[in-house]
């Protein structure tokens, strides 16, 4: 493991993780919460889990993020708080 | 309440934190997880099953009957959106968008059960409908057939290298979703239907749970692949590896089905008439 690396990517992971929190504009908290899926997946293969990295990879920042648009284009792309 | 509901948050989290503390460090070998299973894993797992990946031969084999139900809570996941989402009844007649394709002139019919037939010079379009870009839709039919090559040999290649049914199954459900994305719903529909959709994302999990079905009438314990042996004709240790690639083919056809199900209920919100 390359510390300054494993720094930077966490320091990613928090900040995606709270913007996708506070973005009040569900389409970029649906974006983020990609971001933050592919942060995750450098993390795991930073650490050896390739199984789970290529997981995280095809389900957390692909599909899912596609399912979040989807569901952001078939509702509403504001949120009431 | 939102001030409570930050105090519980970072309370939980600062005791999360704490409790990492007591945590054996990273990579540690004299840790509880890595004194009693693990070596017998790393040990054993290449002359039992004869994978040499062995989170493949942990996933699928060792620990097969946790896989067979997460197989079941995706399926569960399909179904649940379908149930949820999926308007069957229709409020009033379809509206129907055409357009002309060599004039651009758009009409819309007000009862689409009238029209009999498809015109050639007719092409439907969503209401939302924007000029369809010619660099996208030739690059992702460029593709799409790499991407689904590539799906194929994720979970063929599972044993040797990072991969297996899901990872793959996802990848396949993405090129389909993609189809859906660059041209539109109706163009992935008319390859997979409903219909085949449901169907084949039962079929995985069948695959799955009747392998391990055929074992115990083989009078073994379930999803003990070297019963398999006898029918595949090749010795114990190799049947076993052959056992983890049946069912990973089981769960990858799951896993597609699913993805594709799941986004075209998201994406028509359940009326299958117009996609993203």
């Amino acid at each position: 493991m390359i510390w300054q690396l494993d720094l930077a990517i966490l320091t990613l992971v928090v900040i995606t993780a709270i913007g996708a929190i506070m973005v009040r504009d569900l389409l970029g908290a649906a974006i983020l919460f990609g971001a933050y899926s592919f942060m995750m997946c450098l993390l795991w293969s930073i650490m050896g889990a390739v199984d789970v990295s290529f997981t995280e990879a095809s389900v957390g920042a692909g599909v899912s993020a596609v399912f979040f648009v989807a569901a952001v284009f078939r509702t509403t792309r504001r949120t009431k708080d | 309440m939102k001030v409570i509901g930050l105090f519980i948050v970072i309370l939980t989290g600062a005791l999360l934190v704490y409790a990492t503390v007591d945590f054996p460090p990273w990579g540690d070998p004299n840790s509880p997880a890595s004194t009693h299973l693990s070596p017998h894993y790393i040990e054993k797992s290449m002359e039992e099953t004869s994978v040499p990946n062995i989170v493949t031969a942990v996933l699928a084999d060792y620990r097969g009957f946790d896989t067979m139900f997460e197989t079941a809570v995706i399926f569960c996941a399909g179904v649940a959106c379908f149930f949820i989402l999926r308007a069957l009844r229709r409020e009033g007649p379809e509206q129907r968008l055409y357009r002309h394709t060599l004039t651009d002139m758009t009409i819309r019919i007000k009862d689409a059960s009238k029209i009999s037939a498809d015109l050639d010079e007719f092409e439907r379009i969503d209401t939302l409908w924007t000029p369809r870009d010619l660099i996208v839709t030739t690059v992702c039919r460029l593709l799409i057939p790499f991407i689904q090559l590539f799906a194929l040999y994720v979970i063929a290649h599972g044993h040797h290298s990072p991969g297996g049914g899901f990872q793959g199954g996802v990848i396949l459900g993405a090129s389909f979703i993609l189809l859906a994305i660059s041209h539109d719903l109706r163009t992935t529909l008319k390859r997979m239907r409903e219909k085949m959709n449901g169907l084949l994302c039962a079929t995985g999990v069948f695959i799955y749970a009747g392998t391990g079905a055929l074992c115990l009438l083989f009078g073994f314990n379930f999803l003990d692949y070297s019963a398999l042996a006898s029918i595949l004709h090749v010795d114990p240790v190799t049947a076993r590896s052959h056992g983890i690639l049946i069912v990973e083919i089981g769960v990858g056809i799951a896993v597609m089905a699913t993805m594709i199900w799941i986004y075209n209920n998201l994406a028509s919100s359940g009326k299958y008439d117009e996609g993203l």
